[in-house]
């Protein structure tokens, strides 16, 4: 059988194609318009080039930022993908307790990012949160608006607490989906728990964590709300990640060209991690 | 190698089972002869694969005893056993070439590295896997995999039986052919017990010397396929196996003898049960219903002709039965009358056959 083209396919495309214009294309080509052109106001532009790519790209309040969202990024991922492997091992499989664990476990997921902020703020304050008061009551020096490090601590048990339920959900249905057949045939050969996890387990949950990964690799490097209302990027500059730096030159200091160039260097490093994420954990599936 | 027994074993899934419906095995007593080829046949959800789990101590039975030689051992564990299983739905290990995958079991017992090497290249021989022995497990066919996984379970050499559950369920139909030949052909050449699980009649009497049937958590009875055939103890055994199955008939007792219908009828029952007794049954094979003109009259139903025999279904006083004639026999098209053999009807009681 022969495959037919019809050209007149394309107009029912259309619609969607005029959505996704309007809602993605123009605004990026908005961005990419300020990205190149010096902007005064009453729209007054002038025609710089590449300059405000090269500003950024050389500038080192960029690459610090850069660097923090990376050290971020990585500390979380490090941190919920085998937590959430490790708490999806241990759910029950069966049994009534499967749907209060579910519940649990979708919780945080539910809750608004900005409340999530918010919440992690009163609950770490050092004078009249509970976190923060009992931690400081057992003697340990802690005031996340002034420390950088508890800040980072504080950001990160925060994201920690939110998103790695998202892990969890996914790797237990990667669990799930396993036959019993594998867990008594892997009793007959004799496999130790330890080889059960690693030749079974692991190997079945591979395409959903490959998803987690992605999702919370993409999710994490574009954070804003939660830090932004947690520690507004402070003390200082220490937990001023990407999106939050850009929002500061955007709407803080409204220089429009930097922040566009800035917005499309981010878009582009975002693409080509997930990309080079993707092929690298396919890559085995087709050898 | 040892020879199995199974003693007054009974089975339930719920932790309280009270009336007999609760439990999935009723009561089984059987004993597996070292070297033999059992097939245990059943529907499904007779209790089959709680029964092969209880052997291999995936299940630990409610009441009874499972014992290998002379050592009881119903509350050991798997590894302990020395048994082979293979599963309906093949069992690979993604990660790991097809080598590594038939030398896992050996591995996880501590065997030497080039004695590893030398039974897998045998299993490998054995199943034709030896040009694929270094490529990844996860690439392979159905079959392929399902290759692997029976070749896990040979691998072994200290095995006391290699037991299969519905192997051959995903595989397609002309290579299922060859792997049960081959399967028959190993246990010729291993002389290991195995005990081949299934539904499908034709596998079980291809495969094994014994077939044990099952019938919903009891066992019915164990036989060579020719007794299944020729004596079929319960009337489940008879119209399970066969194609079509045997005809099971309403039947009364009085002065000493027994009547279908009204009909005189002779059986090869010797003991027939008391006069007038209740859910008292025929069962004749339809190899064996002839057309004869001594016999009773009957109506033909229907005629189908499989090309190598007809199929005949035919009715008397409400009752329809099949009979088999052979090819190019003609068949009366006006008052047939049909009798049964003498020395192949079975007089059965509460389903179970009275000698």
């Amino acid at each position: 059988m022969s495959k037919k083209t019809n050209p007149k396919a394309w107009i029912l495309v259309i619609p969607v194609v005029i959505l996704v214009a309007f809602n993605a294309l123009i605004p990026l080509m908005t961005v990419v318009n300020y990205s190149v052109q010096e902007t005064f106001g009453s729209n007054v532009f002038f025609w710089e080039g590449v300059k405000w790519f090269e500003q950024v790209l050389n500038s080192s309040r960029f690459h610090e930022s850069f660097l923090r969202q990376l050290a971020f990024t990585g500390t979380v991922l490090v941190i919920e993908i085998p937590l959430g492997i490790v708490v999806a091992l241990c759910m029950p499989k069966k049994g009534p307790w499967v749907s209060v664990c579910l519940v649990l476990m979708a919780l945080p997921l539910l809750i608004p990012w900005n409340v999530v902020g918010a919440m992690w703020n009163i609950f770490a304050l050092p004078d009249i949160g509970l976190l923060g008061h009992t931690v400081n009551a057992v003697g340990i020096n802690y005031n996340f608006t002034q420390q950088p490090t508890a800040a980072w601590v504080t950001t990160i048990v925060m994201d920690v607490w939110h998103w790695t339920s998202l892990v969890v959900l996914l790797a237990y249905a990667g669990l799930c989906s396993i036959p019993d057949d594998y867990y008594q045939a892997a009793k007959i050969d004799g496999a130790s728990a330890w080889s059960v996890f690693w030749r079974i387990q692991l190997p079945k949950m591979k395409n959903v964590l490959t998803i987690a990964v992605l999702l919370r690799f993409m999710d994490s490097f574009m954070i804003y709300t939660e830090p932004f209302v947690l520690t507004g990027g402070g003390p200082g500059n220490t937990t001023t990640f990407l999106s939050i730096d850009l929002v500061k030159i955007a709407l803080g200091q409204f220089d429009l060209g930097p922040a566009a160039a800035m917005s499309l260097i981010y878009f582009f490093v975002v693409l080509l991690m997930c990309w080079v994420f993707y092929t690298l954990m396919m890559r085995n599936e087709e050898q | 190698m040892a020879k199995i027994t199974l003693q007054n074993l009974r089975h339930s899934y719920l932790p309280q089972p009270a009336a007999a419906g609760d439990y999935a095995l009723k009561q089984i007593d059987a004993v597996w002869n070292d070297g033999g080829a059992y097939a245990l046949l059943g529907p499904s959800g007779c209790g089959k694969t709680t029964l092969l789990n209880i052997i291999s101590g995936l299940l630990i039975p409610s009441e009874g005893r499972v014992i290998f030689g002379h050592e009881d051992v119903t509350r050991k564990p798997t590894i302990d056993r020395h048994i082979a299983q293979v599963f309906q739905f093949p069992v690979v290990y993604d990660t790991m070439s097809v080598f590594d995958n038939l030398a896992f079991p050996l591995r996880n017992r501590n065997v030497a590295e080039d004695k590893v090497r030398s039974r897998v290249n045998a299993v490998a021989k054995m199943l034709d896997l030896e040009h694929c022995l270094q490529q990844r497990a996860a690439g392979r066919s159905a079959d392929g995999k399902q290759k692997i996984s029976l070749g896990r379970g040979l691998v072994r050499e200290d095995v006391n039986v290699i037991m299969f559950d519905e192997p051959l369920t995903v595989i397609d139909p002309h290579l299922k052919w060859r792997l049960r030949s081959k399967l028959k052909e190993l246990h010729q050449q291993l002389g290991r017990t195995m005990i081949y699980v299934t539904h499908d009649q034709t596998e079980a009497l291809t495969f094994a010397d014994h077939v044990v049937v099952m019938y919903d958590g009891t066992v019915v009875q164990v036989g060579t396929p020719v007794e299944l055939f020729e004596q079929p103890a319960h009337t489940f055994v008879g119209h399970f196996i066969g194609s079509p199955g045997m005809n099971i008939l309403p039947c009364e007792l009085f002065g000493g003898a027994s009547y279908f219908a009204g009909n005189r009828i002779q059986t090869a029952c010797t003991r027939l049960p008391e006069n007038g007794s209740n859910a008292v049954e025929i069962g004749i094979r339809p190899e064996f219903v002839q057309f004869d003109h001594d016999g009773f009259p009957v109506e033909i139903v229907k005629v189908d002709d499989l090309g190598h025999r007809q199929i005949v279904v035919v009715r008397h006083d409400g009752n329809t039965l099949k009979m088999i004639v052979a090819e190019g026999e003609r068949i009366p098209s006006i008052s047939p009358r049909i009798s049964f053999l003498t020395e192949h009807t079975r007089l059965y009681k509460n389903s179970r056959v009275v000698d």
